[in-house]
């Protein structure tokens, strides 16, 4: 009886939790005709990373799933949230992976504070050259497989250029807030800025590597909202 | 033959050798050239070390790696070059550069290991030093006699002596502080163009040496002609040196492909730079880079500059054509032009093939050539009117014999 009314409580303090937390959910659209992949054909000339690869690698510019929606863009509240409050950088660990000679994501967020894992997974060596502006730049080798270097942004900036120059098609971007409240679109464009973000209205920025920036206004109302955005072909 | 007399006893030798320099700094001009093409740069992100080994030990497995082939072997290429100059200084200077050569190697044996002290964190710079110095001692070491070549090949011998050093620090310098941020750009970019520059600058200096050393060299200045219309090799040569100029910024600033057809440039004479077309042009990319309007006019001016060095260049292979037949000019000015052609083709293959590495290196070996010719130009010139000032000079006292022939 004492177990099954500790179990109660504690879904009930999960579901009282749950309420609090509000969540802007969303789709990316993208509009215009979209350009075809191409194929990345340096891979295919390169020995090491060539024997990887049985298919043709491609580029992965504008990756569209169901209904149009846009892959890899990543969105985030970029106005309305309490002026002056600060935010604890989540425990977990972002991974950024260079396997087959790509950046795996190709997009990664994070928030100032939070560890990012950049990891080695092919049995070659890597370079990592981050080209931060804001931030302090780095540029450093992976020379052993599953060689995992962990790094931490300390201010907020956005698009930060990671290349790797002795694969010099490889690239990938890590955009990073000082705020926990940010996301990544899916395969089909689909989102989830989800946390402690309470009630109000916010502005919504969707930023992808090639289209550019959309904003969009949104108000989170007993902890839901939704949003979708278009971006067009540049 | 008196031993105690130190003679320059292989001139035929030592030109062979200069010739060799100038030729292996081609070579690293090249290689360069498709470091930067390729965008492999920061392949290698430590220097005068490769991934935490000496330059000499990197094991093949990583040196082979992607473009780390292409950054490390410039890398070695450039200590081959360097070693070669400095043992080029000793045999030009003569014996008598010993001295020299033992007090600078000295000094930057010292500094090395005073670097090494002060500061942990140079240890990098340190090792260059002493490599360096170490190279240096080891000419000043070559206790064979001879004397000097020429006052003009001892001082160019002299220049490529430090310009090589200089190089070699700046192409240090470019992977050291390549996140550096000076003035609205990065140290990588800075250096990088400073350090291309002086690549160009460097190779006409060891082709300079070279033609001192030769057997050509006394032709060059021996016929004494008045050369009017002399001034398009001037403007020819400044114009193919602005234009290398332009041409690094464009690689070094990613601006080949700022335009992307040809002759228009989108589709207009002049396009419009405003943010809208930027975006637009910028959507026509591959890529994921945006373009900026100073990338597009830098572009625009590479092309203008262009097309006056070429008709500088027709200028000056008019005016070398009035030269008598043997005439130094004559044949400088036919290679000149035909060099000129090609490297046109090559600067509008690099634009139609998307700036593919090997065309835009071949477009800057050949740019390289085509300033040395220029420079060889406006040298031969220079000493033709030099001889021909000296030759019609009329001495205070003496009377010409044709004038007192028609008084």
């Amino acid at each position: 009886m004492k177990n099954t009314l500790k179990v109660v409580s504690m879904v009930a303090a999960v579901a009282a939790s749950s309420a609090l937390a509000g969540e802007i959910t969303g789709k990316i659209k993208i509009t215009g005709e979209v350009p075809p992949a191409r194929e990345i054909t340096p891979i295919k000339g390169d020995k090491l990373c060539g024997a990887l690869h049985t298919k043709p690698v491609m580029t992965r510019t504008y990756v569209v799933g169901a209904d149009h929606g846009l892959a890899n863009v990543a969105v985030y509240i970029k106005a309305g949230l309490p002026a002056g409050k600060t935010y604890t950088a989540p425990a977990s660990k972002p991974l950024i992976d260079q396997a087959g000679c790509v950046y795996e994501p190709v997009v990664t967020v994070a928030m100032v504070g939070q560890t990012v894992d950049i990891k080695n997974s092919d049995a070659f060596m890597h370079n990592v050259n981050c080209q931060a502006k804001v931030n302090k730049a780095f540029n450093f080798a992976q020379t052993t497989q599953g060689q995992v270097n962990p790094r931490v942004f300390d201010k907020a900036e956005l698009a930060i250029k990671l290349i790797c120059n002795v694969h010099p098609w490889m690239f990938g971007y890590v955009h990073v807030f000082d705020h926990p409240f940010f996301a990544v679109s899916d395969k089909d464009g689909n989102f989830v800025i989800n946390g402690d973000l309470p009630d109000g209205k916010y502005t919504v920025e969707a930023n992808h590597i090639k289209s550019g920036l959309v904003t969009g206004e949104v108000e989170v109302k007993g902890g839901k909202a939704t949003l979708n955005l278009e971006l067009a072909v540049k | 033959m008196s031993s105690s007399t130190p003679q320059n006893l292989h001139p035929v030798w030592l030109f062979r050798f200069a010739a060799l320099v100038a030729l292996a700094t081609l070579g690293l001009v090249c290689i360069g050239g498709l470091v930067t093409s390729k965008g492999v740069g920061m392949s290698v992100p430590d220097w005068p070390t490769s991934f935490g080994y000496s330059m000499f030990a990197l094991p093949i497995s990583m040196w082979m790696t992607g473009g780390v082939f292409h950054e490390h072997t410039h890398r070695v290429w450039a200590s081959g070059v360097g070693l070669l100059v400095v043992f080029l200084a000793r045999w030009t200077a003569g014996s008598g550069s010993r001295k020299i050569l033992a007090r600078v190697g000295f000094a930057e044996v010292l500094a090395g290991v005073i670097l090494m002290r002060v500061n942990p964190l140079l240890k990098g710079e340190a090792h260059f030093l002493l490599g360096i110095g170490g190279v240096v001692l080891a000419a000043a070491a070559v206790g064979w006699k001879n004397a000097p070549a020429s006052r003009l090949a001892v001082r160019l011998a002299w220049a490529a002596f430090w310009l090589v050093q200089i190089q070699g620090s700046l192409g240090g310098l470019r992977v050291v502080l390549d996140s550096w941020a000076i003035g609205g750009t990065t140290g990588g970019t800075v250096f990088g163009m400073i350090h291309g520059c002086l690549g160009q600058v460097f190779f006409v200096l060891t082709t300079c040496l070279a033609v001192s050393l030769s057997g050509w060299y006394p032709r060059w200045t021996r016929s004494a002609t008045d050369l009017r219309g002399s001034h398009w090799v001037f403007l020819a040569t400044t114009l193919v040196f602005g234009q290398l100029i332009l041409g690094l910024w464009m690689r070094h600033q990613h601006a080949g492909l700022a335009i992307p057809d040809l002759p228009l440039a989108y589709g207009q004479w002049w396009p419009k730079t405003d943010t809208e077309s930027l975006v637009r042009y910028a959507g026509r990319r591959e890529g994921v880079d945006s373009i900026t309007a100073l990338q597009i006019h830098m572009h625009l001016f590479h092309r203008i500059n262009a097309v006056l060095a070429v008709l500088a260049i027709c200028m000056t292979f008019g005016f070398a054509r009035k030269q008598p037949q043997g005439h130094p000019v004559r044949a400088l000015g036919t290679a000149w032009l035909c060099l000129v052609a090609v490297q046109f083709a090559l600067g509008l293959f690099t634009v139609l093939t998307d700036r593919a590495a090997d065309i835009a290196t071949a477009h800057v070996a050949v740019g390289s050539l085509t300033l040395a010719v220029g420079c060889w130009s406006c040298w031969s010139v220079k000493a033709n009117q030099s001889r021909f000032a000296e030759e019609t000079r009329v001495l205070p006292g003496s009377v010409l014999p044709e004038i007192s022939a028609v008084r």
